[in-house]
């Protein structure tokens, strides 16, 4: 099974032996991956329908919503919390992003890019909500109830005094281009986030 | 019984008996002198001992597990949907072990029994007995049976909180635990629904401060109505709602306080059919065991330092419709052991059975049990 791209980008920034909360992990492949070079972790996710490959991947997983936090977990009590291709699904991002931070040394957030030039366009001259490969859903019935550009990202890290680490801000197929580099948040379809709290 | 042995099931099996003649120290402060304990192994025990499984069971469940017991029984075991060749406890990998628990009434000691010392039934003198001290008697039966560290401990209800008391007090002797529709103490409303049950059978006018068999008569009426309880708390609404809705017997209504409803039947039928074979102060006694219950108590009420100890890795199962030990309550147990930093793996699964749900073939369930199961049975083969 090979590892989807952007978990692929994510698991090059786990050091070995780290220990990793993944929420929304899904079939668990990023921590069953990841287990190779001695991390070790919990996975969360609201779905049961995959649980049969988590466990035979070794993997912890636990039910759990994740709209209401992370109460179970302690302050600081992982080095990596990782939620990617999730937030935007989520009924308060900010108040997630706060307790991944509280609970993670640092963390790792990915989600797609609302400010990338084809959302604009379909906004400003097609005139309806974008949809893209990464957005396939309409308006109605899509689980992408917040979504943010970069920009606004940003924004709320600098808010909530987050440090972002390291950045990648990357198109469909996971590579940086010269536009993605140049104008991310016009260019870029993925990014990802490796954050911190800032000390009090 | 099916008109044949269906071929994914333990077919005929026989219980075993274990007298053991040295004394068996209880939380109360009393002690059994000798005791008997019944039980049922379905599959093989491998050489190095390491496929053993131990079933745990919960309020009115005994050793019968799977299985019939002759060709002319009606129903198999308590747990047939999950144990079995090929099923998610695997009897062609495991060796598995059921035990009736001290203080039943299907043949390991309990009120029914003689009680050496005086030469008559126990009766109501049969001493309390504690989750704590089923866990030390079916440790007995292991050493017994040479199983020195189970391959997993496995219990729903009442038998979850045995399976949890056994990694929480005896780390060592086992490698998994499985906790299904569990709660780690019973909150205040579980307890008033046990008096009640209690109640009902005490104010029986036959129940004779529980000497009924001197009297030659059995507490029906409140044993009866205790079940009828037991069983609407076991169920959900929507369950309920679904087999019985506002069904009538007969097409009209009487106006009179006869049975009307297919629920009142099936209650009725229910209860009368419980109290021919279950002792009364056998249930008197599993409901306080249930009351008393609470592996935190010892630890200042800090569930996490409860299963600091725990070495075992564990699945915990709940069910959405479970309102007697409801998912918030195993959520608490998964709590503790994720503070612990333990091994666990947690599901909440969809179901309208209530608390019954985890007796039933719910595909997702068994789906998650039995890959979980095949872990352990890939563990122990390589051991």
């Amino acid at each position: 099974m090979s590892l989807r791209l952007d978990l692929q980008i994510i698991s090059d920034w786990i050091p070995d032996g780290s220990r990793v909360l993944d929420l929304g992990c899904d079939n668990g492949q990023l921590l069953h991956h990841l287990q190779n070079r001695g991390v070790s972790g919990y996975g969360l996710e609201i779905d049961n329908s995959k649980f049969a490959d988590c466990i035979k991947s070794g993997v912890n997983v636990i039910q759990a919503d994740l709209d209401q936090g992370l109460p179970q977990f302690a302050d600081q009590s992982f080095d990596y919390v990782i939620l990617s291709q999730t937030l935007q699904a989520i009924k308060r991002p900010d108040f997630l992003l706060e307790e991944i931070v509280r609970v993670g040394k640092q963390a790792i957030i990915g989600f797609p890019n609302f400010g990338h030039w084809q959302c604009r366009l379909q906004l400003a001259l097609g005139g309806h909500m974008p949809r893209s490969r990464s957005l396939p859903n309409a308006w109605f019935d899509t689980p992408n109830i917040h979504l943010c550009t970069v920009q606004d990202f940003d924004n709320l890290c600098t808010r909530d005094n987050i440090d972002v680490l390291r950045r990648s801000i990357v198109n469909h197929a996971h590579k940086d281009t010269l536009g993605t580099r140049l104008l991310p948040n016009l260019f870029g379809q993925i990014a990802l986030y490796q954050i911190k709290k800032k000390p009090q | 019984m099916p008109d044949k042995i269906p071929a994914d099931s333990v077919g005929l099996v026989t219980p075993s008996h274990l007298h053991i003649d040295s004394p068996l120290s209880l939380d109360c402060g009393r002690s059994l002198p000798s005791y008997d304990l019944t039980y049922e192994t379905y599959g093989e025990l491998n050489d190095d001992a390491s496929n053993a499984v131990l079933i745990c069971h919960a309020l009115s469940g005994d050793h019968h597990a799977a299985g019939f017991h002759s060709l002319d029984d009606k129903k198999p075991g308590w747990w047939d949907s999950a144990i079995g060749p090929g099923k998610a406890i695997d009897t062609n990998h495991l060796y598995v072990v059921c035990m009736n628990n001290l203080g039943g009434c299907k043949g390991s000691t309990g009120p029914t029994s003689i009680n050496p010392e005086t030469g008559k039934t126990y009766g109501p003198d049969f001493p309390i007995v504690t989750v704590m001290d089923w866990v030390n008697s079916q440790t007995v039966l292991s050493d017994h049976l040479n199983i020195k560290q189970w391959a997993a401990v496995i219990g729903g209800s009442l038998g979850a909180m045995q399976a949890m008391q056994w990694a929480i007090s005896l780390p060592e002797r086992l490698r998994h635990v499985l906790i299904i529709a569990a709660a780690p103490k019973l909150s205040a409303q579980n307890i008033a629904f046990n008096e009640v049950a209690r109640t009902a059978i005490k104010s029986d006018t036959n129940f004779h401060e529980g000497h009924y068999t001197d009297h030659d008569t059995l507490p029906r009426q409140g044993l009866g109505l205790a079940r009828m309880l037991g069983h609407i708390t076991y169920l959900s609404d929507e369950a309920m709602g679904e087999k019985f809705g506002r069904e009538l017997r007969n097409e009209t209504i009487n106006y009179g306080y006869d049975v009307e409803f297919q629920i009142e039947s099936y209650l009725r039928y229910q209860s009368s059919n419980f109290v021919e074979h279950f002792d009364a102060n056998t249930y008197l006694l599993m409901t306080k065991a249930l009351d008393y219950f609470d592996p935190a108590k010892e630890f200042n009420d800090d569930l996490t330092a409860t299963v600091a100890s725990i070495t075992a890795q564990s699945l915990v199962v709940s069910f959405t419709s479970d309102w007697r030990f409801s998912p918030a309550r195993s959520q608490e147990i998964v709590d503790a052991l994720l503070s612990a930093g333990k091994d666990v793996t947690y599901a909440e699964i969809e179901a309208h059975q209530g608390h019954d749900a985890f007796l039933m073939p719910i595909p997702r369930y068994i789906d998650i049990m039995k890959t979980y199961m095949q872990k352990v049975i890939a563990e122990s083969e390589i051991r």
